[in-house]
This record gives structure tokens, C-alpha cells and sequence, in this order.
């Protein structure tokens, strides 16, 4: 990174910058703002996915039958050394089961089933309030285990990325608070109501990592939130935490969008925020930390916004991670009678579930219901005519038309080279393709096609390195036991010499006698 | 109780622009140019059009039909009425109706099914049918009408048709008498036999800028090419680099030599340079698509259009020019790749 | 005419000069096409190509002594891309030398089996873990599902179970092309997918 590049990123949202491409949406966030976060009541049963950051599933720490109280741990990494899923209620352990894990794929996975006692009953908080005064690293342990992952919904847990910033050493801390997908409005919400938890969490991480300064951004039409914070900034006393506010283009709440409207400067390829010195969370993910550090309590439950045209009361609730979705939209007054597709996550982002039995889990920001009408395309797919609208749009400056052709063409070199894995997956490409050609479908399939070709590649030379160690001791065992029966003959063949010669001698000896006597 | 829905890949919200939406505005904005040239030189154009129309049509049938492709689908995009229209629009307005037919065989069978369909020619399928109309027949591609209000013989509308389907002139008028040399022939005729360019403005045909009529078209041209540009049907780099580029090669050779140069502008309001400019090499099938890419093939075609009307056999070259940056498109694409996010 | 002849041949000499100079300048150095024809095998190590292994395999196709359709688990991925590099047509796989199936890797039923080191021997890459008399068992990410060790053990206790993917490493499916446009693309103008 050139010096001029690091004084630059220190220069955190002084002035805004633009990002290529981008799409002005309809927020459609209101529906969903205009009663307060409500609670859910405890359902018969959570489904905890131990599925539930980035990567593999963690590992049941539980048994059938155990008792166990409200923030128990319930399942860990053993393998990671972080991240941990908590107990969402007090209750008993009633089973440890495949079931479905709201995953993109539709799979199951494995479940740890809950039946809550109703008593709700939290284990012993082992509470820090007095975290100013506590060694950072105490503070990131605290964070690794209370199970925080990013809630944004890339739920990459951040307690990697803490650590990763003391490593590299960063200077700001970038609080993510512009929800760019339209219809989602947890984040808002949980800013108009809870902003002081927020603050407390950007200071407690600030604390964590080192940094000077934070910068919560938000966007432009987000008055109430922005009024919110500003109080409670105010109320702390604070002087190193700023709010921006930046115009609402899709998708700037994507890090590296949002950190080059703040800074001007693209996170380089296959790097890190963290390359320039900043840390990016979302703004969830630092209240959780607040309660993580100030009350002792693990990660349970987050805000969840339930709506779409599909939903007769739109609203956001408090949600505890294995919370059937279906109990959430009963609370929400149901489905209309129209509702054809259930989203988890955003209209650009998110990816439709196949039913409402699946549970609520970390990375769940939002639950989206649409109608037929919302999601009939007016026209079916068609050729590519290449209108280069794609390209104007995308935020990540890649061509997806001529991506397309080659991973249809299977033509993979040239699809990374073109850069297939820069893409973001944000879908503006999708909505603006006048021939509705399903881009992103194709651009996901691409990428999991060349990662497995790389596993087969890498699988296939760990086969011939070893089928060939294998041959050439093979061939080494061989060569020994050839030399060992040489020798043996040859010693062999000595000891036939000395034989005859001793026979030789006896003859010659009982001639000598013969000719005696 | 539980509830099982249908999925289905993000976006959730289906794009609102259509291929027929995008074919659809491109026609409206044809649309101020149509009706400019129907008052200027009367009706025969919208016989070549109606008859060019009814080609494509017939061919894009027949090759979806060949092709096994769904008809409705195809059929409903308006991709061929386009092509017949920007093809009709450069058709002399009396030309015979098997010139359309051949022009819309090669443009439809050969230029865009044979190489794959929609989306898939790689020259633009009117400007190849336009190039072998104008090639194949010369004599029948130079017969233009001058404007109405200066013809000396007017023709009435059965009088059109039956010279549109007969080939041949009502009684008494022969082709002489009705047709008159464009702007940029009289320009060409003029200097090659050693005459000056002010001299051939003598001529009635020329307006204040280009040919009488012809830059009223082109202004109407230009306007629905705004209006495209406004709804982001076409960018701006195109049309802008293109007749740019003419203005500026236009002017260095005016001043060089403006005795056998026309005015900039006089390139710019005849022939097909805006119609080109707006409609034909914005074509996003057979053009570039990078934004650079876009800048050099608006430059290549302006400067061969130029090259072509300057020193080549023919009055006007956009067409030409038009196909030979189609050729170089891929290529210039390969080299204006974009910088990605982060590299 | 002389002239004519002359500077025509001086040309060609000249041209032909330089075409030679330029094909030693800007020669490629590329891998021997053993090589590269190994690295497209999936070195299972199977035999199934009737081959003692990848190797002996590639070298047999490059001396043209075998076809490129012997090798069941590199199946018609691996054929199509044999045929790209050697630049011949593709041909459906050979069933005698058995069908392409889902990647699988072999299980040992540790209770029944009696610690023989037969298929220990048997493997050809080293991803059995045993020793006479004692328990054997499989290193499961080392395993290419080659079924060598099936036909050693004496007493069955070895299964070839097919992984299923879980969520961890599940793929994204192809997307289904639509009746008309996207089947333009993909698979008019090049052959069929394979997919």
C-alpha cells in the first residue's frame, strides 16, 4: 500500500465519493417501521441450526435429555477455537436431529431441538462493567465466546476479524448502518431504538482493536436513526464518534462499496478492510457486542424484520435464533392470500426457502414474503443482445455479459481472469438485463463450479504425489531385498568354496592316509 | 402448520425492461424522422418500410420455424421490425419492392439466423442487407427523388405503388424527370469533375446545412436519438464520438482545402450520419460494449464514413463503415476491458 | 522477368528467414505431452484402463498403443478434455472398462475386520492405515475410491460409501436454461454440456 493510499484511508467519510454502477431501488421500508420492535412469545420448540457462521457446522456440546439454562453453550468449533451457539431459552435437550437449517441449498443439517421450560432462565451473566479499564484482549475473548458473527448476513464471525485487525493494526472502525436492500429495516429500527447500545458497542470495539475513531454511516433518509444516535453520542461525551449520512444507491451497505464512498479507495482484490486500517461491522453486531461484554449475555436473539406484500401486518420483532419462521409470521398477522415466495434476507440478496418450517439463525436479517405478482417476470429469458447495461451497473466493474457467455461456454480460466471471483453476487446486473437472464444464478454456479475443479485438482495431486512416494518405495524395497539376495548367494557361494575346499582337503587328507597305511 | 413454498434464484424482483420494450422505443423514436420524411419526399417511404416490414417478418418466421425456436417469443421481441426499418429507411423511396425482399433475405436469413439469432450476428443485419441492395444494384439504388416541393414532377400515390411494384414510371415520365441527385452525389460530381463545393450548393436540392428536407430528417433524428438517450436506450459515447469525429475531420479538411471540402456540418445534416450516429451504430449486438470501446467505435465509424465519402466509390459510407467496426468490435472489446473492482 | 524471379525468390528467402528466426525466438516451452495428459487423468490410481495406474495410462495414449475413453472415474469431463488437448474427436467412455459413478470412498467395517495388511497393500496411494493384527482404517480425505482394496480383503468388511454433499460443501446448481435464448448459447454452437 502506498503511503499516500494510508493517509488517504485515514481520511474516513472527510468527503464522500461514488462507486461504479449501482441501482436507485424503492426502499419499501416503511410498512415495516411504523410499529415499534415487538418480542416473540417462546415457541413449543427451537430448532437451533449448528450451522450458523461462516464455514462448518460447529460441533453439539449437548446431549438428549440435558438440562440446560438460557445462554448455555449448546455447540462450539472445536476445530476454530471460536464462535459458539448459545441456548435461546431454558429447557431440555429433546433431540439432535437433521432438519431443515434455512440454507440456500435447501439441505438439512444438524439441529439441536429445545423444549423451553418457560421459565426462561438465564445461566449465571458473567457481566464486565468495567470493560473500559479491561485488556483488550480479554475484551475479543469475550467476543469470541459469546457467538458473534457479522449480522449483516455474511455472518463472518467477528471475532476473526478482531483479531485479524490487531494483526494488521487498523485506525477506524466503520460501523455499517446502511441497509441498502430495500424492505429490510432491522438495522434502522434497532438504531431509532437502541442507539445507546450501539454506541456503547462501537466504543467497547474501538477498545477491542485498537482503533481512534469511529464512523457509524447511515443513510440519507434515515432521520429518526440519525436523530437517535446523535443523542446518545451526545449523552456519552464522546468526540470520536461520527455519523455520516450517504445517498441510498444500491448496494452501498456492501463493505467494500460503503468503504470506497467513505474513503475513495477500493479494498484490494482478495484483501481486507483491514489492508487499508479500517474494521467494518454492522451496527447490530456492535450491540451485540455491548451486551456481550456489558451484561455477560452470549448472542441469542436478534431484530428480524418480517414483511413484504405477502405479509398482512408488516412489522420487525426481536426473534431467538431457532425461532420457527411460521411463528414469526403468525405473529405478524399471517400470510395474505397471495404470498408466493418466502425470502430470507433482502429482494437483491436473499435466497428463497422452500418452507416456513425453517428456523430463524444468525445471519437471518430479514423475512420476506412476496406475491406472484411481486416476482412474475414480464417477459421470459432471452438472448443476450448486449445492451452493456449489466456492465454500467456493476459495482465491482466486471463484465457480466461476457462472463455469462463463458461460464455457460464452461471457458473457467477465462472466467476468472474476467473476474468471477470479484463479483459480489448483488444482483444489479440481474435487474437491469432486458433479456432476464438470470446472471447471479449463473455467476454463483460458476464459482462453485472452479472452486470444486479446484479440490478435484488438488485432491487429484495429492493422489499422484502419493501413488508415486508409494511406487518409489516401493521400488526402494524391491532394490533392498534384490541387494540382501545377492549377498546371501554371494555368501552363499562363499561358504559352497569353503565346503569344497574343505572337502578337498578331507580327500586329499584320506588319500594321504590311504597311501600311508 | 407448516407451509411449503416454490423457490427460486435472487433477485427476487424480475427486471422491468424487456428485449420488445427496448425494440419498441427504438421505433418510436424513428417515429419524428418517419413522419419528417414522409412530408419532405411524400409517402414512398412508408410503402418501402410496410414492404420491408412484411419481409423480415416472413423471413423471421421462416428461420425460427427452420431453427425450431418458439415463435411468439421471437416473433414478439420486434428485433426483425427494427432491422426492417432502419434498412427501409436508407432505400431509395422508389425502389422497387424485390429490393427490399432481397435486402431483408440477407439481412434476416444471412446476417442474423445464419450466425445464430438474436444477439448473436455479428454485423449489424440491416446495414448487411442495406451493403448488398446497394452493391448488387447500383442503378436502382441511385434513383432518389428530390423534394417534393421542388419536383418538378410530383408523383401521386397509385403512381408510387404501381412504380414501386412495376418497376416502371407512369406514362409519359421517365426516370430523368423524377429523379434528382442528393446532396452528397451532387457534391461528389461536382469536385471530381474539377468544379468547387460552393458551386454544386448552387444546386436546389442543398438547404442551409445539408440537403433540403434531408436536415430537417436528420434534426428529427437527432431528436428521437435524445429521446434514447434520455430513457437510456443508447449512451451518448456512440452518437457523440461519431459525428464528432466527422465534425472535427470534417473542419481540419475544410480548412486544408475548402474548395473541394464541404462545410462540417454538411457532412453531419446528409446521407445517413445522424440516422447512423443515432440508430445504426448504437446497435448493441454488433457494437462494442465497454465504455471505452464504445469511444473508439463511434471515432472508427466516423472516421471511415468520412474516408468513404472523401475518397471512396460510393456517395455515402456509413453503412460500410458501420460493417467494418461490427468486425473490429470484438477486438476493440478485448482491449477496453474495464479495470475491476480492487485489481 | 528475370527482375521478377529474382526479387520473388530474394523475398521468399527473406520472409522464410524470418519465419524461421521467429519460430526459435518465440518458441513455447511446453509441458511433453505425457504430462500434460497425466495432469488431466484423475489419478484414482484405479487400473481400471486395463493400465497399472495414471501414469503407465498417459504414457500408453501418448505412444497412440490406448483410446482416451479408459478411464471410468476421469468419465466424460476427462474425455472431452483429452480430446481438446490432442485435438481428436471425443468418444463415448468404453464399458469395458466399467461406468463413470459418483465419487465414492471406501469404509472399513472396523468390527469385522481381522487386521490382514491385504489391503493395506493394496491401496495405491497409501490411504490405508493398519498393521498386522491390529484394526485398519481408512484416511477418508486421501481415499480416491479406486476399489482396489474391495477384491483384497478377505473377509468383506470394506464398503465403498458414496459421499452426499452437506451444506458445507454443497454447490450451486446450473442454472435451467431457457427453452430458447440461453440454449443458443450454451450448447448450439458447442457441443452439448456434459453437466
Amino acid at each position: 500500500m502506498h503511503i499516500d493510499q494510508a493517509e488517504q484511508a485515514r481520511n474516513v467519510a472527510e468527503q464522500l465519493h461514488h462507486f461504479h454502477g449501482g441501482l436507485r431501488l424503492h426502499h419499501n421500508k416503511k410498512i415495516s417501521c411504523e410499529t415499534p420492535v415487538a418480542s416473540t412469545p417462546l415457541p413449543e420448540h427451537f430448532f437451533v441450526p449448528l450451522l450458523q457462521q461462516y464455514g462448518k457446522e460447529a460441533e453439539a456440546t449437548v446431549v438428549v435429555g440435558q438440562k440446560i439454562l438460557k445462554g448455555d453453550e449448546i455447540g462450539c468449533f472445536a476445530h476454530l477455537g471460536s464462535g459458539c451457539v448459545h441456548a435461546p431459552s431454558s429447557g431440555v435437550v429433546k433431540a439432535v436431529v437433521r432438519r431443515p437449517i434455512s440454507h440456500p441449498s435447501g439441505t438439512d443439517g444438524w439441529c439441536i431441538v429445545i423444549e423451553p421450560d418457560g421459565l426462561d432462565q438465564w445461566k449465571e451473566l458473567e457481566s464486565l462493567t468495567d470493560w473500559p479499564d479491561a485488556d483488550p484482549a480479554l475484551l475479543r475473548q469475550k467476543i469470541r465466546n459469546s457467538g458473534i458473527v457479522g449480522l449483516g448476513g455474511a455472518v463472518f464471525p467477528t471475532a476473526f476479524k478482531t483479531d485479524e485487525a490487531i494483526k494488521r493494526g487498523i485506525h477506524t472502525l466503520i460501523l455499517n448502518g446502511s441497509e441498502c436492500e430495500p424492505y429490510i429495516s432491522c438495522d434502522e429500527m434497532l438504531m431509532r431504538e437502541q442507539p445507546d447500545s450501539i454506541i456503547l458497542g462501537a466504543r467497547i470495539l474501538q477498545q477491542a482493536v485498537g482503533a481512534t475513531r469511529t464512523v457509524i454511516v447511515i443513510e440519507e433518509q434515515m432521520g429518526a436513526a440519525n436523530h437517535a444516535l446523535k443523542q446518545a453520542v451526545k449523552s456519552t461525551g464522546d468526540n470520536d464518534i461520527e455519523i455520516v449520512r450517504v445517498t441510498a444507491i444500491y448496494p452501498e451497505g456492501g463493505e467494500k462499496q460503503l468503504i470506497q464512498v467513505l474513503t475513495g479507495l477500493e479494498v484490494p482484490a482478495g484483501g481486507r478492510p483491514s489492508n487499508l486500517g479500517l474494521l467494518c461491522q454492522n451496527v447490530a453486531t456492535a450491540s451485540a457486542v455491548a451486551q456481550a461484554v456489558v451484561e455477560g449475555k452470549p448472542l441469542i436473539d436478534r431484530i428480524i424484520t418480517i414483511t413484504g406484500n405477502g405479509i398482512t401486518r408488516p412489522r420487525n420483532l426481536v426473534a431467538r435464533i431457532g425461532t420457527p419462521i411460521a411463528d414469526l409470521v403468525e405473529r405478524c398477522g399471517g400470510y395474505t392470500k397471495d404470498a408466493a415466495r418466502l425470502v430470507l434476507g433482502g429482494p437483491m440478496m436473499g435466497y428463497a426457502l422452500n418452507s416456513d418450517d425453517n428456523p430463524v439463525i444468525k445471519a437471518a436479517n430479514c423475512i420476506l414474503a412476496l406475491t406472484q405478482l411481486d416476482i412474475q417476470p414480464p417477459q421470459a429469458e432471452m438472448p443476450c443482445i448486449r445492451c452493456g447495461e449489466c456492465a454500467r451497473v456493476c459495482p465491482a466493474v466486471l463484465l457480466p455479459q461476457q462472463l455469462d457467455w463463458l461460464i455457460r461456454n464452461e471457458q473457467w480460466i477465462d472466467a476468472e481472469d474476467c473476474g468471477l471471483f470479484d463479483c459480489i453476487e448483488c444482483g444489479c446486473c440481474d435487474f437491469v438485463c432486458p433479456s432476464h437472464i438470470p446472471l447471479v444464478e449463473w455467476f454463483r454456479f460458476g464459482k462453485s463450479e472452479l472452486r470444486s475443479l479446484a479440490v478435484e485438482r488438488n485432491q487429484a495431486k495429492t493422489a499422484k504425489h502419493r501413488h508415486e512416494a508409494r511406487d518409489a518405495r516401493l521400488l526402494r524395497i524391491k532394490q533392498e531385498r534384490r541387494q540382501r539376495m545377492k549377498e546371501k548367494k554371494r555368501a552363499f557361494k562363499d561358504d559352497a568354496e569353503k565346503q569344497k575346499k574343505l572337502t578337498e582337503a578331507i580327500s586329499r587328507a584320506r588319500a594321504r592316509q590311504g597311501r600311508n597305511e | 402448520m407448516i407451509r411449503n413454498f416454490d423457490t427460486g434464484a435472487a433477485p427476487h424482483f424480475p427486471a422491468q425492461s424487456t428485449v420488445a420494450g427496448v425494440m419498441q422505443q427504438v421505433l418510436y423514436a424513428l417515429l419524428p424522422g418517419i413522419i419528417a420524411y414522409t412530408w419532405f419526399f411524400g409517402p414512398a417511404i412508408l410503402i418501402q418500410i410496410l414492404l420491408a416490414v412484411i419481409f423480415a417478418l416472413l423471413f423471421e418466421t421462416l428461420m425460427l420455424k427452420a431453427r425450431k425456436q418458439p415463435l411468439k417469443q421471437f416473433l414478439g421481441d420486434w428485433s426483425a421490425v427494427v432491422t426492417a426499418v432502419l434498412f427501409a429507411l436508407c432505400l431509395p423511396p422508389l425502389a422497387p419492392w424485390w429490393v427490399a425482399l432481397v435486402g431483408m433475405l440477407f439481412a434476416i436469413v444471412v446476417a442474423k439466423h445464419l450466425y445464430g439469432g438474436l444477439g448473436q450476428n455479428m454485423f449489424n443485419p440491416a446495414m448487411v442487407g442495406y451493403g448488398v441492395v446497394l452493391i448488387s444494384f447500383p442503378q436502382v439504388m441511385a434513383l432518389w427523388m428530390p423534394p417534393t416541393s421542388i419536383a418538378s414532377h410530383s408523383l401521386a400515390i397509385g403512381d408510387v405503388f404501381s412504380t414501386v411494384f412495376t418497376g416502371k414510371l407512369p406514362l409519359g415520365l421517365t426516370w430523368d424527370m423524377v429523379s434528382e441527385a442528393t446532396p452528397l452525389d451532387a457534391i461528389r460530381s461536382s469536385v471530381s469533375s474539377g468544379h468547387m463545393v460552393s458551386e454544386a450548393r448552387q444546386s436546389p436540392v442543398f438547404g442551409d446545412f445539408g440537403g433540403l428536407g434531408w436536415e430537417w430528417i436528420a434534426n428529427l433524428y437527432a431528436l428521437g436519438g435524445f429521446w434514447l438517450l434520455w430513457r437510456r436506450i443508447i449512451s451518448w459515447h456512440v452518437p457523440v464520438m461519431m459525428i464528432g469525429s466527422v465534425v472535427a475531420l470534417g473542419l481540419i479538411a475544410y480548412l486544408i482545402d475548402p474548395g473541394s471540402n464541404p462545410v462540417p456540418l454538411q457532412h453531419v445534416f446528409s446521407g445517413a450520419l445522424v440516422l447512423g450516429a443515432f440508430f445504426i451504430a448504437t446497435d448493441p449486438v454488433s457494437g462494442c460494449t465497454s465504455t471505452r470501446g464504445r469511444l473508439i467505435f463511434g471515432v472508427g465509424v466516423g472516421i471511415i464514413t468520412l474516408s468513404i465519402r472523401r475518397w471512396g466509390g460510393y456517395p455515402d459510407g456509413v453503412a460500410f463503415a458501420v460493417l467494418l467496426m461490427n468486425m473490429a468490435a470484438p477486438l476493440i472489446d478485448r482491449y477496453t476491458r474495464p479495470r475491476i473492482f480492487g485489481h | 522477368m528475370l527482375a521478377a524471379i529474382l526479387s520473388i525468390t530474394f523475398l521468399g528467402g527473406l520472409f522464410g528467414l524470418g519465419l524461421g528466426w521467429a519460430a526459435r525466438r518465440f518458441q513455447v516451452e511446453s509441458d511433453p505431452v505425457i504430462d500434460q495428459i497425466d495432469a488431466i487423468l484423475p489419478q484414482t490410481q484405479c487400473g481400471q484402463c486395463n493400465y497399472p495406474g495414471c501414469r503407465p495410462y498417459a504414457e500408453a495414449i501418448a505412444n497412440g498403443e490406448a483410446d482416451i475413453n479408459q478411464c471410468p472415474p476421469g468419465g466424460e469431463t476427462g474425455i472431452k478434455a483429452l480430446a481438446d488437448l490432442l485435438g481428436i474427436e471425443s468418444m463415448p467412455l468404453n464399458p469395458e472398462n466399467g461406468e463413470e459413478q459418483a465419487k465414492a470412498v471406501a469404509v472399513i467395517d472396523e468390527l469385522a475386520c481381522i487386521g490382514c495388511v491385504l489391503c493395506v497393500h493394496a491401496c495405491p496411494v497409501d490411504a490405508i492405515l493398519g498393521a498386522s493384527k491390529q484394526m485398519h482404517t481408512v484416511i477418508e480425505s486421501e481415499c480416491t475410491g479406486c476399489d482396489l482394496c474391495l477384491p483384497a480383503c478377505p473377509v468383506d468388511c470394506i464398503d465403498m460409501v458414496v459421499r452426499y454433499p452437506d451444506a458445507g460443501d454443497w454447490r450451486w446448481s446450473k442454472p435451467q436454461p431457457a427453452v430458447s435464448g440461453a440454449a443458443l448459447m450454451g450448447d448450439e454452437i458447442l457441443p452439448a454440456s456434459h453437466h
